[in-house]
């Protein structure tokens, strides 16, 4: 997996290319946690992302939960095969994708 | 095209869950799957297999893939020969619940049963045999 990462003032975003699974999500958590102090504006773009599975909705969770104190989370170019792991989940109703 | 089985052992460590997606990939592209189908079983096999690896103890797991090519489903049979775990033995988180409730954890499996058309645990001796069947439709 690819992330790309910008970092503005207190705006965040991050697009991710390939699979994020059990290998990749380490990388994607190591990419947050603990940088989220002063970011208000956090972005992922799923534009090139193909794949989701538990491990990288467990990062996306302790995101959202990071992000519902201090500001708001979007992800956005997300593909249908994403959605679809998003509702049988429930998180389509956590996460915000527009 | 008849039925056939292939397999594949590979040793218990989580890189592996990469030569296991490869191998099913390959293997069922004669068969042009589905994108989406494709893509759930490659979650299938993150799912089991990483949970064999984090729990189970055991030194390598055994991949089993069947594919019915009348009815274009596959089969793939995980055989692991760690602690005896039925993984579908435990309640399905509650999906309804805010972030803040949320539990980090449980979701693989559960994910597993939503996105594949069968599931099924059974003890074979010392061995655990976990299997999912999917169209490729």
């Amino acid at each position: 997996m690819k992330i790309e990462k910008k970092v503005d003032a207190s705006n965040m975003s991050l697009a991710l290319e390939g699979r994020l699974d059990t290998m990749t999500a380490p990388l994607l958590e190591s990419e947050i946690q603990g940088k989220l102090d002063g970011v208000t504006n956090l972005e992922f773009n799923f534009a090139k992302l193909t794949y989701i599975s538990s491990a990288g909705l467990r990062v996306l969770l302790a995101a959202q939960k990071i992000m519902n104190k201090q500001g708001k989370m979007i992800i956005k170019n997300v593909c249908d095969e994403i959605k679809e792991i998003f509702e049988v989940t429930g998180f389509s109703d956590i996460l915000t994708v527009v | 095209m008849q039925d056939w089985v292939k397999e594949i052992v590979v040793d218990s460590k989580f890189e592996n869950v990469r030569t296991l997606t490869e191998f099913v990939e390959n293997s069922l592209e004669p068969y042009h799957p589905s994108h989406k189908a494709l893509m759930q079983i490659g979650v299938a096999i993150d799912e089991l297999f990483s949970n064999v690896v984090r729990y189970s103890g055991s030194t390598n797991l055994k991949l089993i893939l069947n594919v019915n090519a009348d009815v274009l489903t596959a089969k793939l049979t995980f055989i692991d020969e760690g602690v005896e775990y039925n993984p579908l033995s435990k309640s399905d988180p509650d999906v309804t619940l805010s972030a803040e409730d949320r539990k980090i954890g449980g979701l693989g499996v559960f994910l597993v049963k939503k996105i594949m058309d069968g599931v099924e645990y059974k003890r074979d001796g010392h061995k655990n045999v976990l299997t999912v069947v999917k169209k490729l439709t």
